[in-house]
């Protein structure tokens, strides 16, 4: 196996060793916790009294206009990357690409900003 | 370190494990009883924990303890197999941070070619977690709290991951030891006495990744998500005993893992001016050279969180779209700017 994937193998055998710690640790504890087990421990906690409704309540629709330009921005980080690392390769070239691009994306962040979407209402 | 290259693969990875978790739990703890039992109470002018142990210095192990023996509440509304998976996803994610942090010049875990870029890509499965905490909960709280954990985890993770790009335009690699190498051989205008620790020319990159991190923490001023006198705990109001520990420890193991990573990027990490960069007594230092800078930012963290009062959601939006992330654009034209003509 290449030194690069052995690498990854060791990041998913990382992550085998976090759950399997946990996973014992939880399991340690069963041994030494009580089970006393009543009804009212196991209703939804709404500061003391009885919970009203359903606990999967509908929610701001506000979240989903974040998460778009979440995407948006997050796709172009991954295209600065690349261009971050070679950027002595390509010099100027480089350079004047970059401010185009950013400058794009910084007007759909103007753009964005005037019809008030950063706005939290 | 030839003694350590002759190890099989497996002898390795097995070793490295043991490594990993220590670099988790060591930090995580010091941070808890240092700053979270000592600094605060400090700074608050009140006694701390001090009966455990000599001045208060066992009270982390107390508090374990205590959690083992609680008793493990899943509500009955809850989706079970969710909510017993959040905190996994939490903490896993931490642990995968600190894999590819390194600590010397032969002592890391895995030398990614692409270091940085994993790291901010692993850090961000906390969010998923947290999301599924709080969906899982079957609770008002937990839903309000998880949502909002996810707007504002999204939303700081932008400028922190853009920050990050000025450094790599600098630095020229992804790669975590090519930017330790980078820092330590570089010179400022022909001055390469200090090398060039990127906190002297990239403040700017430090100062919105210092932000950003305290936003990723979720700690005040940006605790909105686990506000107490709103949403009582947020996410966790429904989690108890270890599986709220768990939680826990992933909060400050990943404080601890942001304060490595901001360290190795802006401060030099485990390179001191005036030691070697590849002597094998580096294996030895270079962790403890990394823990100090760490325990210097972390020291910035908290005491941030213990003294500034709560933003409220639509501020903490606001910030990081109208401020941060034009700031850190801006930055990023003006470093590769300045690459290009000096």
């Amino acid at each position: 196996m290449s030194e690069f994937l052995r690498s990854y193998l060791t990041v998913g055998v990382f992550f085998g060793v976090g759950v399997a710690i946990l996973y014992s640790v939880l399991a340690l504890g069963g041994l030494l916790r009580p089970t006393r087990p009543q009804p009212q421990k196991y209703i939804a906690y709404e500061s003391g009294v009885d919970p009203v409704g359903f606990g999967w309540s509908q929610s701001q629709i506000r979240y989903y206009i974040f998460a778009l330009l979440f995407v948006m921005f997050d796709v172009e980080a991954v295209f600065i990357f690349p261009w971050a690392t070679r950027l002595e390769y390509y010099d100027v070239f480089g350079l004047v690409e970059m401010v185009i691009f950013i400058v794009v994306l910084a007007l759909g962040l103007v753009y964005a900003w005037r019809k008030n979407v950063l706005r939290w209402i | 370190m030839r003694v350590f290259a002759e190890l099989s693969y497996w002898q390795q990875t097995t070793l490295r494990s043991v490594g990993v978790l220590l670099a988790v739990l060591l930090p995580a703890g010091a941070f808890v009883q240092l700053f979270l039992f000592k600094l605060v109470s400090f700074m608050h002018n009140r006694l701390g924990p001090n009966e455990a142990g000599p001045k208060g210095s066992l009270q982390l192990l107390a508090e374990v303890g205590k959690s083992l023996q609680k008793e493990d509440i899943v509500p009955e509304k809850a989706d079970r197999v969710l909510f017993k998976m959040a905190p996994y996803l939490v903490v896993a994610s931490v642990l995968l941070v600190y894999a590819a942090v390194p600590f010397g010049p032969d002592a890391w875990f895995t030398n990614l070619d692409v270091g940085i870029f994993y790291i901010l890509a692993v850090s961000s499965i906390s969010v998923i977690g947290i999301l599924i905490a709080g969906w899982a909960s079957a609770n008002k709280y937990s839903l309000l709290g998880g949502l909002r954990a996810a707007g504002q985890l999204i939303a700081y993770e932008l400028p922190m991951v853009l920050a990050v790009v000025g450094v790599v335009i600098q630095a020229g690699t992804l790669n975590l030891q090519g930017i330790v190498g980078a820092q330590a051989n570089g010179e400022i205008f022909g001055f390469g006495g200090l090398g060039n620790p990127f906190v002297l020319t990239q403040f700017i990159g430090l100062a919105v990744f210092m932000i950003a991190m305290q936003a990723e923490l979720t700690q005040t001023p940006f605790d909105m998500p686990v506000a107490e006198s709103e949403l009582v705990a947020g996410y966790m109001t429904e989690y108890s005993g270890l599986r709220f520990l768990l939680f826990f420890i992933g909060e400050f193991a990943s404080a601890g893992a942001f304060a490595a990573v901001a360290a190795t990027l802006f401060l030099g990490g485990w390179y001191l001016p005036g030691l070697s960069l590849t002597a094998d007594y580096m294996n030895v230092v270079g962790p403890l050279v990394l823990f100090g800078k760490m325990l210097v930012l972390g020291f910035i963290v908290f005491w941030v969180r213990f003294t500034f009062p709560r933003l409220r959601e639509d501020q903490l939006q606001r910030f990081a779209w109208t401020v941060l992330i034009p700031i850190s654009l801006l930055n990023i034209l003006a470093t590769a700017t300045l690459k290009v003509v000096f």
